[in-house]
């Protein structure tokens, strides 16, 4: 039985174990000598791990009596939470090692909190969920702090692990009242207590605080406040990893508990979601404006896709859930790409943010900035792009669920959201003449990060590269 | 007699006063590291006096689960605020100020 259990979650023991191994060979080895190829070397197992989560066995498994499920939803969300965890070790090393903050633990605590990251997605059971995003959330704190004389790096880690501390603190106060009312931690028991008994008090509060600390991971409103501190205090590519693997990890989770945990009881929460929903479109939509910091922007601008995803889960079915998956996806390619972007602007050898920079930015790189349009135009959701169609499938999923209120309001949101995106576009190609040209780095690595999501941005509306169909296939393993 | 619902209240007190602690502090940050360990151990409370009104030891065996991971916490949130203290000299919680949000 055990050794059934244990092939279950051969992937995360792997990584846990290399993670482990690595750290001790660095310690005792070269140190800091051997970062960038051990970024490789992670990048790649983490490329191999997601082949071979997405190549085993079909079906549903269950291992150590329901606590740990990998079922088709998994299979998906892994493949996503690895390829994007790959694709920023990927884009990380030259920004780290010009910073001098190239150090053996990053990609080692990234490995860690993947690992994390894929125990919250299989999570059958509150104690895996707690422990998955705690592990999760610890890495991530450290990682955000990582540049240790910097005064923006660390604070951004303070206030990232003060604010996240106190989301695992709602959660946990949650799973406990669960725990008491329904008499079991498995997703499974709490499914039939919560069918059994539709009113009562302290299982929809348990719910009610669980939803708000998982709200907290994703970065909805009302629970967004750390995002753009983080966003903007913590290195850049540590910035790109927050927006890109623990949104889509988190994500799944809020799916799954929703579905494995409360599907029974589908009325009690779509509402709360559904709001949380709105809130988090408009703010990232009008709290953007003003940015002049294109890291806070971009924090700002996943808060708004946040909410966008959310609406697919606030629909409550089959058909949600495949949106909400596809709009991930979509999501994490963007975001990749444009934090590609982010990486390679600088002036006199610093890293720069300041979005006033990207003045006729056309003239001097009309390459990046060519590509940066596509991948703006698809944040925006403007039609011949992938982010049209991810938009798109919420929003179908959102009127199959008589929720045409939402996407009304939704789409209103989107409209000024596309104000922030198409600025930069304006600044790029029409702005004023600039003071001091930005000089963009010329890495052969970032430019080709930037060029090939871009290119899907365009190529993926043929298909969408048959992301859809794996994505309805995971969605029916998950809502039955 | 202690009944289920005396835990519960004691436990129920103690979290809000953890909540209240982090958000009306304005002095100290270890105040908020203190503020976080007292929502945690209202959850253990929480959890045994479940378990053990219910007779499953599930609960208990959650409750060592959330003592470990709040002795890691706890020892991440003193190192994050080291590091931070070298850079900022101080560690009151309104000089944690530098970004707006």
């Amino acid at each position: 039985m055990v050794q059934a259990d244990l092939n279950i979650i051969l992937p995360e023991i792997l990584l846990s174990l290399f993670a482990m191994l690595a750290l001790l060979g660095a310690v005792y080895g070269r140190k800091d000598g051997i970062a960038t190829s051990l970024i490789w070397v992670t990048a790649a197992l983490f490329i191999i791990a997601a082949f071979s989560v997405m190549r085993s066995a079909n079906g549903t498994e269950v291992a150590f009596n329901g606590m740990f499920i990998n079922d088709g939803f998994a299979r998906f969300a892994k493949a996503v939470v690895l390829f994007s965890a790959a694709a920023v070790l990927i884009i990380s090393p030259d920004y780290l090692r010009e910073r001098k903050i190239l150090k053996f633990e990053y990609p080692l605590l990234i490995t860690l909190s993947v690992v994390g990251m894929m125990m919250m997605i299989s999570a059958g059971d509150l104690m895996l969920l707690y422990m998955g995003l705690e592990l999760q959330s610890l890495c991530l704190y450290v990682i955000a702090a990582m540049r240790r004389d910097s005064l923006k790096s660390t604070e951004a880690g303070l206030k990232y692990f003060v604010l996240g501390a106190l989301s695992s603190g709602l959660l946990l106060y949650g799973a406990s009242l669960t725990y008491g009312y329904a008499g079991t931690t498995s997703f499974s028991g709490i499914l039939d207590a919560a069918l059994q008994d539709q009113d009562d008090v302290g299982l929809l509060l348990g719910l009610v605080m669980i939803l708000a600390g998982l709200a907290f991971k994703v970065s909805a409103v009302p629970f967004h406040m750390w995002t753009p501190d983080v966003y903007e205090g913590a290195p850049t590519p540590v910035t790109a990893f927050f927006a890109t693997a623990p949104k889509v990890a988190a994500m799944a989770l809020f799916a799954r508990v929703m579905h494995d945990a409360y599907g029974g009881i589908v009325d009690d929460w779509q509402q709360i979601v559904a709001l949380i929903s709105l809130l988090s479109m408009y703010l990232g939509a009008i709290a953007a404006i003003g940015q002049t910091n294109i890291k806070r922007l971009m924090a700002y601008s996943s808060i708004a896709h946040m909410g966008y995803a959310l609406m697919g889960l606030a629909a409550g079915t089959a058909l949600g859930i495949e949106a909400l998956l596809t709009y991930m996806t979509v999501y994490v390619v963007m975001n990749i790409g444009t934090f590609a972007f982010i990486l390679t602007m600088q002036r006199d050898g610093q890293p720069v943010t300041d979005i006033s920079l990207l003045n006729m930015l056309s003239r001097s790189e009309p390459g990046k900035a060519l590509a940066m349009l596509v991948l703006l135009f698809s944040l925006a959701g403007v039609p011949p792009t992938l982010g049209f169609f991810a938009k798109w499938g919420v929003w179908n999923a959102a009127i199959d669920a008589d929720l045409v209120w939402l996407v009304l309001a939704s789409a209103i949101a989107s409209a000024i959201g596309a104000y922030y995106y198409l600025r930069i576009v304006y600044l790029m190609y029409f702005g004023e003449e600039p003071q001091e040209a930005l000089v963009c780095q010329s890495s052969p690595v970032l430019s080709g990060v930037l060029i090939v999501s871009s290119f899907a941005m365009i190529v993926g509306m043929v298909n969408l590269f048959g992301i859809e169909g794996a994505a309805e296939a995971a969605a029916a393993t998950l809502v039955r | 007699m202690i009944g289920l619902q005396h835990y519960l209240t004691v436990a129920a007190i103690l979290f809000v006063i953890g909540i209240f602690g982090l958000f009306l502090n304005r002095k100290n940050v270890i105040i908020l590291l203190m503020s976080i360990e007292l929502m945690l151990l209202s959850v253990n409370i929480n959890l045994v006096a479940f378990s053990s009104f219910a007779g499953d030891l599930v609960g208990q065996v959650f409750t060592l689960f959330v003592l470990t991971v709040a002795a890691a916490e706890a020892a991440i949130g003193l190192a994050i605020l080291v590091s931070f203290f070298r850079n900022r000299g101080t560690i009151a919680v309104e000089d944690v100020n530098l970004m707006k949000g």
